[in-house]
């Protein structure tokens, strides 16, 4: 024992002396991130694979999985809010981004008047609680106050208006749609801010060889942009798939009507949390969870690896 | 094919394109305010007509300021905030230090072990945490809060803050060390000052979050007294559901704070995206 002692003695006197500032820099951050952030989430993903059976609990391996997949109680339930999701993702993806996209490229316009005030007033929404943005809409789109069948009114649609927000068909849609308002100003400013990255001299060199307007945008603007596209594009995944507030919102834990407005964050709130006459579920809860870290996990790794890496050719 | 240099007509096209979009972006908005001065009766007869001295009535914000308790919602909001914010502006700054400043064994993993928290979201642990804030006797503290918030806010921090910090010269910090100078003063006196700047916008960015969070409220920190205002506006409009003035009353009060706060900092919440911060 003696040997070991002075062996470490010995190895430590040959090195600089430790410099403790280092640790003292990084611990509180590292202890602070590891206890609540990082042990959670091991934590969270390790009760996935326990159940509680006779008030013990049980190492059941994947069998919440297999619960959550396929027994009848749940898996309807699941499966309709993975799909509800993917749509909540795809109208952001067809919707917001390219919406971002197109006032981006107008803000990029030289010598823009009013251009921060656009800018200032188009991003205001994005700050907004979806508390607030969440109840705003809801009154507006309301059949009891009439705004929107006023204003559809007024440019003739009239005979369109509905109460979006309530029916199962398009309830989604308008939710959706309204985390698109919230969200636009996200996508505006990254790519508002690449493109006022792209060197004059390559526009300026398309300019010469005639290339303006539409097809600058297509051919120079939009390829050197593609970067930042990625990145939106995995925000919009990470956020769209942790999503709940807006839903909880606008439709009540229930994500009604019918449950045709439930996204992973809404039942996974109701699964742990409990709701009306449902019993919270701690182990299910984790089994939730622990899904929907695998599917931004799988998002982000593709981004990593296959999409950033194709684009980096693009970059400077 | 257009000339180079825009045409009137373009010019014009362009502002009518963001105009009516700065319209559809600001007029619920709008809606919701004027609204929350009008008297019921014309909330529904002309919701879109500006308050005027016959119709102007400020029952709504009555039933808010005297049923709803949100001077203390404000106040927890306005606590948890500041508190998680110097929290992770001090500990992210320290941290940031030592990666950027000092080559030590695990720099790298270090760094990356810290970034994962950019893209994995905090909300997937609930679970645990709040078994873990239950066991601490944490649960409807603020302290809960602040503690989540913390945690939630330090991987963004220390990502940009690092990549400001690698900027400030290496001879000014030498020359502190030879004037012999500890490397704590010369983080706090040297190194601090120079990045007030990157440090001010991670700020804007961390409060975002943090002031408009529902999840963490409703789940940690649900009781009465430590209601932050987005939990507090959400359960009293939902009680309040029927009562339009008080909804548009409790609205018009959660944004305002919001829009205050972002009329003084958005030049450098927008400088601080377009400058690349984010990415």
């Amino acid at each position: 024992m003696s040997t070991v002692e002075q062996a470490i003695v010995d190895r430590g006197a040959d090195r600089r002396p430790r410099r403790w500032h280092i640790l003292v820099f990084l611990a509180p951050a590292a202890l602070v991130y590891t206890a609540i952030m990082i042990l959670p989430l091991i934590e969270t993903l390790r009760l996935s694979l326990f159940n509680v059976k006779d008030g013990q609990s049980v190492f059941v391996g994947l069998g919440n999985f297999n619960v959550l997949f396929g027994d009848p109680r749940w898996a309807a339930s699941f499966w309709n809010a993975l799909r509800n999701n993917f749509v909540f993702f795809l109208i952001h993806m067809i919707v917001q981004n390219p919406i971002g996209v197109a006032l981006a490229a107008l803000l990029s316009v030289p010598k823009l008047r009013f251009g921060a005030f656009y800018r200032t007033a188009m991003f205001l929404p994005t700050l907004l609680s979806f508390v607030i943005v969440g109840f705003i809409w809801k009154l507006i789109l309301s059949p009891i106050w009439g705004v929107s069948p006023f204003l559809l009114d007024l440019v003739g649609l009239k005979s369109i208006f509905s109460p979006w927000l309530g029916k199962p068909g398009t309830a989604l849609i308008a939710v959706s749609l309204i985390s698109v308002w919230q969200y636009v100003g996200i996508p505006m400013m990254l790519i508002y801010a690449a493109m006022l990255n792209i060197p004059d001299e390559v526009l300026e060199a398309a300019e010469c060889d005639g290339v303006t307007g539409w097809s600058q945008f297509w051919k120079i603007k939009l390829p050197l942009i593609l970067p930042s596209i990625g990145i939106i594009s995995i925000l919009t995944f990470v956020g769209n798939f942790n999503a709940f507030d807006l839903v909880y919102t606008v439709q009540g834990a229930l994500a009604g009507p019918d449950g045709s407005t439930d996204i992973l964050g809404t039942l996974l709130y109701r699964t742990f949390f409990g709701f009306q006459l449902q019993i919270g579920d701690k182990s299910m809860g984790a089994t939730i969870a622990t899904v929907m870290f695998l599917i931004i996990l799988t998002g982000v790794c593709l981004y990593l690896f296959a999409i950033q890496r194709r684009m980096r050719r693009y970059q400077f | 094919m257009a000339k180079p240099t825009a045409s009137p007509l373009r010019t014009g096209l362009v502002h009518l394109a963001l105009g009516a979009y700065t319209l559809i972006a600001l007029f619920p908005v709008f809606l919701v305010v004027i609204n929350s001065f009008k008297d019921r009766a014309s909330i529904f007869r002309d919701p879109l007509a500006i308050p005027t001295p016959s119709t102007f009535s400020l029952i709504g914000y009555n039933t808010v300021l005297t049923q709803g308790d949100f001077v203390l919602y404000f106040q927890n909001s306005f606590i948890v905030t500041a508190v998680s914010i110097f929290f992770v502006l001090l500990f992210g700054a320290m941290a940031a230090f030592a990666l950027s400043e000092y080559r030590f064994k695990g720099n790298t993993l270090m760094g990356l072990y810290l970034a994962l928290g950019i893209m994995i979201p905090i909300r997937l642990g609930t679970v645990a945490i709040l078994q873990g804030m239950v066991a601490a006797g944490l649960v409807n503290t603020l302290t809960a809060l602040i503690l989540v918030y913390t945690a939630q806010g330090l991987p963004l921090a220390v990502f940009i803050l690092n990549e400001f910090m690698r900027t400030v010269s290496d001879d000014l910090k030498n020359a502190g060390r030879i004037d012999g100078l500890s490397e704590y003063s010369i983080f706090f006196r040297l190194v601090l000052p120079l990045v007030k700047p990157a440090m001010a916008t991670v700020a804007v960015f961390t409060m975002i979050p943090i002031w408009n969070d529902l999840w963490f409220p409703l789940i940690l920190a649900p009781s009465d007294a430590t209601k932050t205002v987005t939990l507090g506006s959400q359960v009293f409009i939902g009680q309040f559901v029927t009562n339009w003035n008080a909804v548009l009353a409790a609205l018009t009060l959660a944004i305002v704070p919001v829009l205050v706060l972002y009329l003084i900092f958005s030049r450098q919440l927008i400088r601080g995206i377009t400058s690349g911060a984010v990415k």
